[in-house]
């Protein structure tokens, strides 16, 4: 009941204008990125999102959240209006454990969880493991961090704009325990960029 | 060409799809791991192609031009079929030339014309699990495969060797992809092993009735497994395709008469048919 008191579905976002039509170009954007570390992946007429969530962000939860995956969201926006809206709008359970999660969505690169406390899969089914989907200030495909590993020719270039040491340490740690591990994907605005577990990560001094 | 009614875009519901998109994502993140999905009752039976639709069907969108072939040929029952299914439940362009078409689904083969980055070349998969035949309990062969314990099937290849003087499987050839996953290509001929290693595409692999989705991702180490006295090589012909005088693809043999008269021709028909359209004569051409 006191959800229902608080929802105001007058002042709820609209999703997708065509859902099937642009959750399909989400998830094509969001597998482009994901098999092209690398490169940043620019989605096109997205729904305006609800405070706190990117375009893309939001966007991409839009397309592949349901009531099968519980989404974690920063305690501030899961009770505000961005936890109404992806509860309206997806179906999907907002959990306070992100060892639940299946999407978690912190509220900024300084604010990535502890790998400990993610999701990581089993040995048997790596693939039951956490995404993130962390909204940055800035994304470029040339810049100091150096990536190898699947889905990339030879060397790719991504400058994230607040990629702090912490941030290469948790990829590192993340590739060393493949297969294992978890999957992030980086939005800004309406563009997007994906390093999944396989990818190898250098920082250039 | 308007699209059924009734019917949802690409005939899969949305939640099925989000499953389904959902199992593909974490398929690329995990190359060659082969990924449980939601295997949904198709229009056809299981075994003729229901991983690769339901594959095809989450991924394809308005803009997409979808190409499927059936081992090789664009014009057998089952590319036919499955074309005409996606004709009628997306209303996509749909092409026979291997350059134009950023959806291509396949049974069997891999296209002679090099596959361009960011294609989407989706295969189906009667048997995902390579350890099947030699260790049939699944929670077996999930085990072998977090510990990477494949000696199984080395020894299987080494049996091979004693029992032929050579590795005599042909297709479905064992590969290691990016040093981690043993993984069954599909029954593709061994001949097109070479073409997984690193190939610009993604290639995405379903199988409907095992309920299995799996990846390899652009631009990632496939290795097939061998002995160093006895590496891997692929199928060698000793004439080239009596059509088009290719001798740089996969050959099938046709029998002509009951006098054992035979030809060998092109299994890729867009392969072949473009390459008699640039002059290219073979011994028993037209």
């Amino acid at each position: 009941m006191h959800l229902v008191r608080e929802l105001d579905l007058s002042r709820l976002q609209p999703g997708f204008a065509e859902p099937v039509g642009d959750a399909q170009r989400c998830f094509r954007g969001v597998l482009d990125a994901l098999a092209h570390p690398g490169t940043i992946v620019e989605l096109a007429d997205l729904p305006a999102p609800p405070p706190g969530l990117g375009a893309a962000q939001s966007a991409l939860l839009l397309a592949l959240a349901d009531q099968d995956t519980p989404v974690w969201l920063p305690p501030g926006l899961r009770d505000a209006e961005a936890g109404h809206y992806l509860r309206f709008h997806c179906g999907c359970r907002l959990t306070a454990s992100l060892a639940d999660a299946h999407f978690v969505v912190p509220a900024s690169l300084a604010a990535l969880p502890a790998l400990d406390d993610l999701r990581p899969g089993e040995p048997e089914f790596p693939d039951r493991s956490a995404t993130l989907v962390v909204e940055v200030a800035g994304l470029a495909t040339v810049g100091a961090l150096r990536l190898r590993g699947p889905g990339i020719e030879t060397e790719a270039g991504l400058s994230v704009a607040g990629w702090t040491a912490d941030c290469t340490a948790f990829l590192r740690e993340n590739r060393r325990r493949f297969p294992l591990g978890v999957d992030l994907l980086l939005t800004c605005g309406a563009s997007l960029a994906g390093l999944p577990r396989t990818v190898r990560v250098d920082r250039e001094a | 060409m308007s699209v059924q009614d009734g019917y949802n875009f690409a005939y899969l519901d949305e939640q099925t799809k989000r499953m389904i998109r959902r199992a593909l994502l974490k398929a690329v993140a995990i190359p060659g791991y082969q990924v449980p999905f939601g295997s949904r009752e198709m229009p056809l039976p299981y075994g003729w192609g229901t991983g690769g639709i339901q594959v095809t069907a989450s991924l394809i969108g308005a803009d997409d031009v979808l190409k499927v072939i059936d081992q090789g040929a664009d014009d057998t029952t089952n590319a036919v079929n499955i074309r005409s299914f996606f004709r009628k439940v997306t209303g996509v362009a749909t092409t026979e030339q291997t350059r134009e078409a950023t959806l291509i689904q396949t049974r069997h083969r891999i296209p002679e014309t090099p596959l361009a980055a960011g294609q989407i070349l989706v295969f189906q998969v009667p048997i995902p699990e390579p350890l099947r035949w030699l260790e049939p309990r699944e929670a077996e062969t999930r085990t072998m495969h977090a510990l990477r314990e494949y000696g199984v099937m080395h020894v299987k290849l080494y049996e091979d060797i004693a029992r032929h003087g050579r590795i005599a499987t042909t297709y479905d050839y064992p590969v290691i992809v990016n040093d981690h996953y043993l993984m069954r290509p599909s029954p593709i001929p061994k001949f097109d092993n070479p073409k997984l290693h690193r190939n610009p595409a993604l290639m995405l692999f379903g199988a409907g009735r095992e309920k299995r989705v799996y990846a390899v991702p652009p631009y990632t180490d496939v290795r097939s497994l061998d002995f160093d006295d006895h590496p891997f090589a692929i199928e060698r012909w000793e004439q080239p395709c009596a059509l088009c005088a290719a001798t740089d693809s996969y050959l099938d043999e046709i029998i002509l008469d009951d006098a054992g008269n035979r030809m060998f021709v092109c299994s890729d028909t867009e392969y072949c048919a473009g390459r008699q359209a640039a002059g290219h004569k073979g011994a028993l051409a037209a």
